[in-house]
Parts: C-alpha cells; structure tokens; sequence
C-alpha cells in the first residue's frame, strides 16, 4: 500500500458535503465512503469527520434526524440542506477553478524547466 | 436550533453525542469481524481509527458554538462555589461593594432626577422658553427677564414656528370653600395646557372666548387645592370657589403632580380676563412666556423669528422696548442652585466607590496568591492562559454583580428618607425615581467595579508561572505581588483622606458660620406671612387701616412683647433689590451699586432686636406727608459715604416710583445677614435700606399688602402665641390668614442646613471610607505577614525579640500609611479648592484641618496593622521552621 497523503486544509468540508448530498447517510458511512471514493490515497481521520460533520450542522448546511439503518439500529442519519447545497455549489465550482489554474501553473512550470 | 436551544439542550446534546460516536465504533467493529479479524483486536483497531473519544467530543463540543457560554456557566458555578467555601470574605467583600454601589446608585438617582431627565411633558425637546433681553437688565441678580404682556400678545399673532402660551404669578385668599386659605394662583392663557401635551385629570381647559376681558369667571384647580377643599369630590367641577371675594366656576382639576417652573399652583385662572393697567405696560415684564416649536419647525427658526419680533417691536416702541430683544431657548426644568451640590456628593461617593473597589481588590489578590498552586495546577493541565484571565474575571463579576444587586435594594430603601432629608426642598424631587437609567447605571459600575478589582488579580494569575509555583508550594512570594497590594492600600489611604479633610473642611466652616452673628435677634420672634381680608384690599385707604388694626390687636396679645410689619425677611426668600445713587447725576441702571430694600413698620428694630447705630429709625410721623425716608446699614453707610456721616444725605432710588425717588436719610443700623450665615458674606448685593410702609402712596397698597407679613416679638415660646395671634388677626369677616409661619431661630438655623447636611454625609462617606481602609491594611497584612511567617521563624531562631518582628510588620504597614497621606494630603487640598467653590461659607482650607484629621487616619490605620503584627510577633520559630 502507497502511503496517503493528508487531505488538503478546508477540502473535508467539501468532500462531506458531496457525499452527504448523494441522500441521507450516517457518520460511518460517510467514512467508509470517503475511503472507498478516494480509493485509499486520501488519509481521512476519522476522528476529525464528526467535528466538522457537527460544523457543519451548526452552519446550517446540514440537517440530522435519528433514523434506523436497515440493520434496525438507531443512527444519526444527515442530508443536505438547500443552503447546503447552494454552498456545495459554489465550493465545487470555485474547487474547480483552482484545480484548473494550480494544474496550469504546473504545466507551465515543466514547460520552463524543458 | 439556536444557540441558546443548543445550550438549553446541552445533555441531550451530549447524549446524543455518546450514541453517535459509539454507533461508529461498533459499526467499525462490526466490519472488521465480518473480514475475519479476533474481536478484541477489532475493538483495539476501531478505537485507533476514531482516536481518542474524548478529545473527538470536545472538538465536537467546540463545534457546537456555544462552548463560551457552556465555560462561562462552569466558571460562574464554579465562583459561586469558591466563595461560598470562604464566607467571612464573600460577606466582607459584598458589604463592601454594596455600600460603595449603593451610594453612588442614591446619588446617582437624585442627579438623573433633578439634572438629567427632561421635562416631564411629552416631547420636551420641542418645548422652548422665551426671555426678554437687554444691557439694562442684569441677569445675575435677577435671572432671565420675562416678557411685557402687551409684547406677549404681539409674539402670539407674529410667531409662525411657536405656539406660545403665557404664565402670570398671582396669589389670593380662597375664602371658600372650607378654611380660608392663602392661594398661590397662576394667570395661564387658555392654551397652555394644550401647548404642553398635558390633559386635565378633571374637566376641560379653559376656552378661547374665555381669555378675554370680560370673559366669565372660570379657575381650573390645582391637585392639592382640590384635594383639600373638595376632598378629590368629582363635584368640584361646576361648583365655585371665592378668590379674593370674586367668584370663580370651576372647569377643570389639573393631574396630580403637575408643575411648571417648578412649583405647585393652587388655582388657575384666565391670563385675558386680568385688566390689572401694569399688564398694559410695555415697561413691566411681568409674564413666563413658553410655547411649543410648530411641526416642522426648529429652534434656530423660532430663535430668529422672535430676534426679528423683539427688533420691531424695539423700533415701534422706543421708550419702553430701545435695546431689548427677544431669545427663544429649550425650557428646562429648574434646579435651582442644586446642582453643584449634587456634583459634589457625586464626587463624594464615587471616591467611596473606588475605596470598596480598592478594597475587594486587594482582597482577591490576597487570594489569588494563595490560590496560585489552584491555578498552576490548571495550567500544567492544559488551561490556556484566557481561560485563566475569564475564570477570575467571571469570578469578580459574580461577585460585582451580587454586590450591584444588594446595593441597588439599598438605594431603593434609602432614595426616599435620603430626599425627604436633603435641606430645604430638592427642586423635581417628584422626579426622583428608580429607573431604568438607574438601574443601568448600577449595572454598569458594577461592571465596571468588577473589571476595575479584577483585572490586577486575574492578570496576576495568569502571568505566573506554573511550574515555579508548583515546586516553590505555598512559600514564593514575588516582591511584584507585595508592591501591587501596597498599592492598593496606598489608593485606599489616599481615598479616605480626601474625604476626611474634606469632612474636616465642612465641620470647621459649620463651627465658624454657626458663631456668627446674625445681625438680628433670633429669641423669641416668631414670623408669619400675613393675607388680609379680601375686602380691605379693595381700597387703600381701607388696606391702611386693616395693617393698622393688625398691628393694634397682635400687640394685645398675651405674650407679645411688640409687633411690625415687613415685606421681606432675613434668611427667607424673597428679596427687593433696586439700584440707588448718591446724587441726581445717574449712570444707566446696569452700572449703579444694588441694595435689598424692605417697607416697615415703626417698631420693625424693637422686633428684631438691630441696632440703631445713628440717627433715628422711623416713628408715627413718617407719614404721606411728611418728606420720604429711608434708613440704611452700615454696609451701604461704608460703600456710599466711607467715613462721612450719612445722616440728612439723599439717596437716589430711580425704580422706587414715589416720593420723587430721592430719600433723606434718617438713620444708619447695623448690617443683617439676610441671605443666611452662610451665604452673606459671598452675596452679590449686601446693602440694606429700609423705608417706612406708612410712606408708600395708595397705589402701592394691594401689591404691597400682598407681600406682607408680620414679626412678633414674644415674652414666651414663640409658637406659644400663635394659636391667640391667629385669632386675634382673623378679622371681622374670619377670612384673614397667617401662613409660612417660622421662628427666626428656624430660620438661622436653615439657613445653615445645606452645610449641616453636607457635613453629616461626608462624616459618613469618611467613617465608612476609614473602616474601608483599615480592613483593606488588615487584609492585607495579615496576608503578608502570613507569607512570612517562615521568614519570620528564622529571624526569631538567630535572635530576632518579639518587638523587633512586629516592628518590621508595623514599619511595612506605615510605609503604606505615609505614602498614602502624602498622596492624599495633595488630593485633599485640591478637594478642599472644590469645596470653595461650591459649599457658601468655606474658607480655603487651613493647615489645622490637616494637622486634626491626619492623625486620625494614621492611628486607625496603624490599629488595623497591630493585630497581624501582634500575630507575627507570637510566631513560634520552631513551629514556623518545622512548616518548611
């Protein structure tokens, strides 16, 4: 196994909402997600996920109800709220606009070096 | 959620919390059975990936957004907790500080009553006084000059921005119905009520058509007056009353409480019907006027409308108006002269204030310090240094906050035994109320209290360094902290010096004042004002003999040794002042000397027992047709004629308005203190004539008679004749009344009871002050000696005697001591100039006043220092080793 790189600072938030707007989902779930998404060359510490899960539902961007899973276990279920998904939004396109300039100053970059 | 749903929600919170968390591990647990790994290494390998549970929920937790109030809740149970282990400082402390609160809360009560709120009026902003203006009139002496009536009605038609309504001071007897009784009446034009905002408890206003000449007899009374003689009765309204033998119908009751310039008026009537010819005069200025600014307009605008108005009519009528102009300005209430005094007190108490505050803050060091392996400890344990500072603060302020509290009861029981005691009667003090002002007020220097004895301990706290502390146990004590509580000890010495000297000041000036002389014989006179029967007035020739007949029947009364006649009294208000030249060739009246003037009767000396110092005083011959006279005082004697002999010299009184206004002089008396022992010597106009009332031509006899009163010599008691005096003085038809009925012994001594009054509060601002100090000293020492008590023990084992060691405690304490007199004697005599300029009869402050009050100080404070250094000296050397 490859060793994981860290998640970049503020990216988790984002990560977390995407996945939570696929329907509503618990916390492990999330996790289990987030490991299986990034195919393992995320580290995601699971001990900062409920923090920021509770961030979250604190700005309003999340909402949690107490649901049964299909196990019939009890369990903090979260969905998206609409301004969750607004703010989703808007991180995903601005994610993506950095995403594209970071990749374009690296090109650039091994352009200069050739 | 809310936050405060959140925090209110916190166990349910934190419950769920537990179950979430829990939910994820065994779920973890769960999977990593199923892949085929042993249980316990599950449990050990979910537990990892999660990481510690109990920092997962404090981030949590500090997610949530509540977690400062969640803190300031635990540090407030938690203060709650510390001080309920120590109560003998939680008492002291809280005492301290409800005392100091509760004070500045009293005053500040009073200084929001009578300076700070606005008129008591809706929109008083809006409401705007008009004063007449000109070089001529000196508003000193006389305040703000009032308007001609005749130039009121010409502002009522001009004015565009104002609505003006007019206010005219009369007085009358009511002779029915009930008792007759002296009236204060106000002349009001029919719109005043309405100009102000206010509506009639009973009954209506009066009508326009009613304000005019000849307009029916109707009076709208004063909430006292109706009370009095109708019993509150709904009644009243339609029935009538007899004002000086007129009848009048009553329309109308004003609400309860209503006041305008200050006093209470017991009947109303219409300013159009008086036909009085001075009303006519532009000359006279009889008339309050006040209006209200019109919608949309400001007070720069009616300020130039009425300066145009008073300039036409300057231009129109040259004679009586040249020069004068009018100014409009926001009514305010009247405060009288009491404003400095109150600023005074105010100063008082906060000083106290900041005793207590001084004082509960060397308190908390005293702990702080002794509680510094507590905090080390929560250091070491991951407290961060702001949480340090806003646990101790929290602290301060429960106990600033409790303190507020049981201060803010304090002032409310005391507002009112405090106002009824205040001399003579604090002007609004209906006004005087708790409110909300004041209970932000209280609020805000407790908070402010809080901050000012916390902030050294709790910074204290957080500055030290915990692992020195822990290690050095209770022994360490840095010379930093020492020096910090001296200081503390040196501002509560400093404090209660200036409230001593102060107190000091004002019981020197009270023994100096009360050994004067007042210029009169205070024994046995007793004073009344005097209203005649309503019929006498009607003609002078009547009124002359009705005074006749009072002089004649008071003087046959049992116990009366002589009776006069006078229209104004020593240390009573009311006052005549006019100016006066000692030749025909005047300067305009703004640059001539002043003289109080007073209209007697013959046997006025006798009464009051003046001297004559030469000449003659008046006799029976001093008559219409006799030439004009006047006597004059010593005061005027020196200022007008040096050492020459005023007697047979004239005297040129221009406003006096018979006998030609030139008077011989007959006589020279001594000086009388009319404006009261302590006010005399500082007054602006101490000359003093007097001039006979049998002199005064018929016109002057129903105004004259208005302001008359009368002053029994006594052989007994003088209240002792009052009850035959006012029998003898009723009058065929029972209607002539003697009312503000006072001994001049009263009035002696009221005249004084500002500097009475003072004194006895700041006697208690320094007691309390100096009991302050001397617990804070003994706080603090016993606190410093306890630190020492190693030290000591040492000192003790190489040879060091009982007294040398109580010496060292006594030398550190008069360090404080000194520091603080040298500190405070500097803030005492710049007290001592404020005092000057504010108490009538204080003289600067003299080195004596020091020289009694310092030591009173020092040996106090060094009592409070005996015992802690006693305790020292009794320190067993080998019980204070072993401690080590």
């Amino acid at each position: 196994m490859q060793p994981k790189s860290d998640l970049p600072q503020g990216t988790l938030d984002l990560l977390i909402l995407k996945v939570v707007a696929l329907g509503p989902v618990h916390g492990y779930a999330i996790a289990q997600r987030l490991e299986q998404v990034s195919r393992h060359v995320v580290q995601v510490p699971q001990g900062s996920l409920y923090p920021a899960l509770h961030r979250l539902e604190n700005r309003g961007l999340l909402a949690a109800d107490w649901k049964e899973t299909e196990t019939g276990r009890e369990a903090k279920f979260y969905k998206l709220t609409a301004k969750g998904r607004a703010q989703l939004e808007t991180e995903t396109a601005s994610w993506e606009r950095l995403t594209q300039a970071v990749a374009l100053i690296m090109k650039l970059s091994e352009g200069g070096a050739e | 959620m809310n936050w405060w749903q959140r925090l209110l929600r916190r166990n349910k919170m934190e419950d769920q919390l537990e179950r979430e968390l829990l939910f994820h591990l065994e779920q973890n647990e769960k999977e990593l059975i199923a892949g085929g790994i042993a249980p316990a290494e599950a449990r050990r390998r979910a537990r990892m990936s999660l990481g510690g549970p109990e920092q997962v929920k404090e981030e949590c937790r500090d997610a949530r957004g509540t977690r400062w109030l969640e803190d300031a809740w635990q540090d407030f149970n938690y203060a709650l907790r510390t001080l309920r282990q120590r109560p003998g400082f939680a008492a002291i402390a809280l005492m301290t500080l409800a005392l100091g609160i509760g004070a500045t809360t009293v005053m500040f009560t009073l200084v929001n009553g009578v300076l700070l709120k606005p008129l008591p009026f809706s929109e008083p902003k809006k409401l705007v006084a008009v004063h007449g203006q000109s070089a001529q009139w000196n508003v000193e002496s006389f305040g703000k000059q009032n308007v001609a009536y005749l130039d009121y009605l010409d502002c009522v038609r001009s004015s565009k921005s104002l609505e003006l309504a007019g206010v005219l001071f009369d007085s009358g007897t009511v002779s029915e119905p009930g008792e007759p009784e002296y009236a204060e009446v106000r002349e009001i034009s029919s719109n005043l009520f309405s100009v102000l905002q206010v509506s009639l408890l009973r009954g209506r206003a009066f009508l326009p058509e009613e304000d005019h000449a000849g307009g029916p007899p109707v009076a709208i009374l004063g909430y006292g007056f109706w009370q009095r003689h109708f019993a509150s009765n709904e009644e009243a309204i339609g029935s009538s009353i007899a004002l000086d033998l007129k009848r009048f119908t009553v329309v109308g009751v004003v609400p309860r409480g209503f006041r305008l310039y200050g006093g209470d008026a017991d009947v109303y009537t219409p300013l159009g019907q008086d036909t009085a010819p001075y009303l006519q005069n532009r000359a006279v200025h009889p008339v309050h006027v006040l209006g209200r600014l019109r919608t949309g307009r400001t007070l720069a605008e009616a300020q130039a409308e009425l300066g145009l108005i008073g300039k036409q009519l300057a231009e129109e009528f040259k004679d009586t108006n040249g020069g004068r102009t009018l100014v409009a300005e926001q009514l305010l209430p009247e405060t009288g002269n009491v404003r400095s005094t109150l600023r005074l007190l105010l100063g008082a108490v906060t000083l106290v204030l900041l005793i207590a505050c001084a004082n509960v803050a060397s308190l908390l060091l005293a702990r702080a310090v002794s509680r510094e392996r507590e905090l080390a400890m929560r250091v070491a344990l991951g407290a961060t240094r702001g949480r340090l500072v806003r646990q101790c603060l929290t602290e301060s302020m429960v106990l600033g906050l409790s303190g507020g509290t049981l201060g803010v009861f304090l002032a409310a029981g005391a507002i009112q035994p405090f106002v009824a005691y205040w001399p003579g009667a604090l002007p609004r003090a209906q006004e005087v109320q708790l409110d909300w002002h004041v209970l932000l007020f209280a609020a805000a220097i407790s908070i402010l209290g809080s901050l000012l004895f916390g902030v050294a301990p709790a910074f204290r706290a957080s500055f030290s360094e915990p692992e020195k502390a822990l290690r050095a146990g209770t022994r360490g004590i840095a010379g930093g902290t020492r020096r910090l509580h001296s200081a503390f000890v040196v501002a509560e010495i400093t404090l209660a010096l200036v409230l001593l000297v102060s107190a000091g000041i004002l019981g020197r000036t009270l023994l100096r004042l009360s050994a004067l002389d007042p210029g009169v014989n205070v024994h046995n006179v007793l004073v009344a004002r005097m209203a005649l029967s309503p019929a006498t007035l009607a003609a002078p020739a009547k009124t002359r003999a009705a005074w006749k007949d009072v002089l004649e029947r008071a003087s046959r009364v049992p116990g009366v040794e002589s009776v006069a006649t006078v229209d104004t009294f020593p240390m009573r208000e009311g006052d005549n002042e006019q100016a006066y030249w000692t030749s025909a060739d005047m300067p305009p009246e703004n640059k001539m000397p002043f003289a109080l003037l007073t209209s007697v009767s013959p046997d006025y000396l006798r009464v009051m027992g003046i001297p004559l110092r030469r000449g003659r005083f008046f006799n029976e011959k001093d008559t219409l047709d006799s030439p004009p006279v006047i006597v004059i005082d010593e005061v005027l004697a020196r200022t007008a004629f040096g050492a020459q002999d005023p007697i047979g010299r004239r005297l040129w009184i221009p406003e006096m308005g018979y006998g030609g206004n030139v008077f011989e002089i007959v006589g020279v008396v001594r000086h009388v203190r009319h404006w009261g022992l302590a006010g005399d010597d500082q007054a602006k106009i101490r000359a003093q004539i007097y001039y006979p009332f049998l002199q005064l031509p018929d016109g002057f006899m129903h105004r004259w008679s208005q302001l008359m009163s009368i002053a029994v010599r006594t052989k007994i008691q003088p209240l002792g004749v009052l009850a035959s005096l006012r029998g003898a003085l009723k009058g065929a038809a029972s209607d002539q009344v003697l009312y503000d009925v006072r001994t001049m012994e009263q009035l002696a001594s009221d005249s004084l009871a500002e500097q009475r009054f003072l004194l006895l509060l700041f006697g208690i601002f320094a007691a309390v002050a100096l009991a302050m100090a001397c617990i804070g000293i003994y706080g603090v020492l016993a606190y410093l000696t306890g630190q020492r008590v190693p030290e000591i023990g040492i000192r003790m084992a190489l040879g060091a005697s009982r007294h040398r060691v109580m010496w060292m405690v006594l030398r550190q304490s008069l360090g404080m001591i000194l520091a603080g007199v040298a500190l405070g004697s500097g803030a005492s005599w710049a007290a001592g100039q404020v005092m000057l300029k504010t108490v009538e009869g204080t003289q600067p402050t003299e080195p004596s006043t020091f020289v009694l009050t310092v030591p009173i100080l020092i040996a106090a404070a060094l009592l409070a220092s005996f015992l802690p250094a006693r305790r020292a000296g009794r320190v067993d050397p080998v019980i204070a080793l072993r401690q080590e």
